[in-house]
């Protein structure tokens, strides 16, 4: 079957889509964390895609998704242990209850 | 393989071996031993600065193109490097606290990582390493705003910083597999270049560029992607918000302007000038007018600290000569705003306040503190003995040299706003010399370590402008990297 590279970039714009509409609208800190893996994956996806479909016979797109997915691992972990530590204060991981500095 | 590349990048292995050092006594030291470490890692980052400042450039492109350490990168890791040592200073005494005694050698480590990344992202000439800097500027960041443990201001501070930089990586990330695709297979600078200026002006360019600008904006903090900034400064150390603020900052605009400069000039009137039109325009607006009703001190810099990206970012719009004195004016910018911060934290580790009113009558009991504290401000402010006064006015007649309108109607923009800016400045002054009634803060007497600090901050304020050795540094650095051009 021939797919042409539309039929991939496709999910790859829903997923940046859906990744900003969630950052933007969700409440929880972990929701948030997923719709930012979300735009991640995207922009990783991106570049498979054009390499595969624009320069087949290069590797650097590849090459640097598999740095861009060691990152974003990298960014999840810390993150994570930050929420982790404001859960352990406030007893919840609810981005609303994160206004104490506000003027 | 060839090893003997790796002899190229000497800043990085500088930076690196420090790390392990400090690491290491760090680690295998014991307990009646942590005092040492303070001291051990500032003389050592001393010599560490030394040494770049005194190192020539190897001028040598290696890993096939993708870092170069030419003269201009040097001398951005060499004004950086000040930078770190004058956060190293003001953070001793906050280190010796009883809560941060069995973690300060962490505080180091982490400092020194992100140096080490920023000068990847300073020296990198290929995206691949640029993200790989960017990520080791920005992950061990939002750990170091997290430090203050106990409170809970530090962790919500933390929790803004991560999402909005992993957010930010995101979006640049995705302007980055835009451009890929235009790029002919290539994250080489040079062949982006190439590819840039033989195409045609595609939707996905704009797209790919605007993402870019949006990326970098957020570790700049341009408005609209500010809204970070003035919560993370407040709840982050004061230690950690004056590196914030300065160290890193810079380094972003350094590869802000190589990136946009060297890789998209070619398209740079057809399609980016505007968006960095309007985006420094409303950088230096915002950040002025939110500065004017701030209350604590932590909010107000980083309010005035959005300001002034906005005109370091004018650097960015006047080609080569702009980079020299974009490099002057961050320069600058850190001795006058790490004098601020110098005052701020030493107040703030003897008494807890950081409101502008306990501000008030402080000549009256520390009125060294207020002598550099007016002095920062002038600076910031651009008042004319200074050297703030000096790299505005470099700044602006870099960006007025091309002669072109819009240009021009840019620097008349800044320029008000630094009137505007003269109002809020001056307000600190005021509540520190002219205010009536009794000071609100004690007498008290700084460390020696804050005395070095605050001296090397008075004496750059105070003489760089007038001394024109760091500008002309600046400036052969740029004409023997990339040569000027207006």
């Amino acid at each position: 079957m021939d797919l042409s590279m539309l039929w991939y970039l496709v999910p790859s714009v829903i997923m940046f889509t859906a990744g900003v509409f969630g950052f933007v609208t969700r409440k929880n800190m972990i929701a948030m964390l997923i719709s930012l893996e979300l735009i991640l994956n995207s922009a990783d996806l991106n570049f498979v895609i054009f390499n595969r479909f624009l320069f087949p016979g290069q590797m650097e797109g590849m090459i640097f998704t598999l740095f861009a997915i060691a990152i974003a691992a990298a960014e999840t972990a810390v993150a994570i242990a930050i929420i982790i530590n404001i859960y352990r204060s406030i007893g919840n991981t609810d981005i609303n209850s994160a206004k104490e500095m506000r003027h | 393989m060839d090893y003997s590349q790796f002899g190229a990048m000497l800043p990085e292995l500088i930076i690196l071996g420090l790390f392990f050092v400090v690491f290491l006594a760090d680690t295998f030291s014991k307990e009646g031993e942590k005092k040492w470490l303070t001291p051990f890692t500032t003389i050592l980052f001393l010599l560490s600065t030394v040494a770049i400042w005194l190192i020539p450039a190897s001028g040598e492109t290696i890993f096939g193109g993708m870092y170069v350490d030419d003269t201009a990168c040097k001398a951005m890791k060499a004004i950086l490097n000040i930078g770190v040592f004058i956060v190293f200073l003001q953070a001793a005494e906050w280190t010796e606290s009883d809560e941060m005694i069995v973690r300060k050698g962490e505080f180091y480590e982490l400092i020194l990582v992100t140096l080490f990344g920023m000068y990847l992202m300073i020296s990198a000439r290929h995206f691949l390493i640029f993200i790989i800097g960017l990520e080791s500027a920005s992950l061990p960041l939002a750990a170091l705003v997290a430090f203050n443990k106990k409170h809970y201001e530090s962790h919500e501070a933390a929790i803004k910083y991560i999402l909005t930089a992993v957010f930010s990586s995101a979006i640049l990330m995705a302007g980055l597999s835009y451009i890929y695709a235009l790029s002919g297979g290539s994250l080489y600078f040079a062949d982006i270049a190439k590819a840039v200026t033989e195409g045609t002006r595609s939707g996905l360019l704009i797209v790919g560029l605007a993402f870019l600008i949006a990326g970098i904006g957020f570790k700049l903090s341009l408005v609209p992607f500010h809204l970070w900034t003035a919560d993370v400064y407040q709840g982050a150390p004061t230690a950690v918000t004056s590196y914030l603020s300065v160290v890193s900052k810079g380094a972003a605009a350094y590869a802000f302007f190589i990136i946009f400069v060297q890789v998209f000039g070619a398209v740079f009137s057809d399609l980016w000038e505007w968006m960095m039109y309007a985006v420094i325009i409303l950088t230096i607006t915002v950040g002025n007018l939110f500065a004017m009703r701030q209350k604590n001190m932590k909010r107000f810099m980083a309010f005035s600290s959005i300001s002034q990206a906005g005109y370091i970012m004018l650097g960015v719009m006047a080609g080569n000569l702009g980079l020299a004195s974009m490099m002057f004016y961050i320069f600058v910018y850190i001795v006058s705003n790490l004098g601020a911060f110098a005052v701020i934290a030493a107040i703030e580790s003897k008494t807890g306040k950081v409101g502008m009113d306990d501000y008030d009558g402080l000549h009256k009991t520390n009125p060294w503190l207020s002598f550099v504290m007016t002095l920062a401000m002038f600076s910031l402010a651009g008042i004319p003995p200074f050297a703030g006064f000096f790299s505005k006015i470099l700044i602006f007649t870099s960006v007025t040299a091309s002669n072109s309108m819009a240009l021009y109607m840019l620097v008349l923009v800044a320029l008000i706003n630094t009137i505007i800016s003269l109002y809020y400045y001056l307000l600190v002054v005021k509540a520190i010399w002219i205010k009536p009634g009794e000071a609100k803060i004690e007498r008290f007497d700084s460390t020696r370590c804050e005395r070095v600090g605050l001296v090397i901050c008075v004496l750059g304020i105070v003489f760089f402008g007038l001394v024109p050795y760091i500008y002309d540094y600046c400036y052969e650095a740029v004409k023997t990297a990339y040569g000027i051009l207006i």
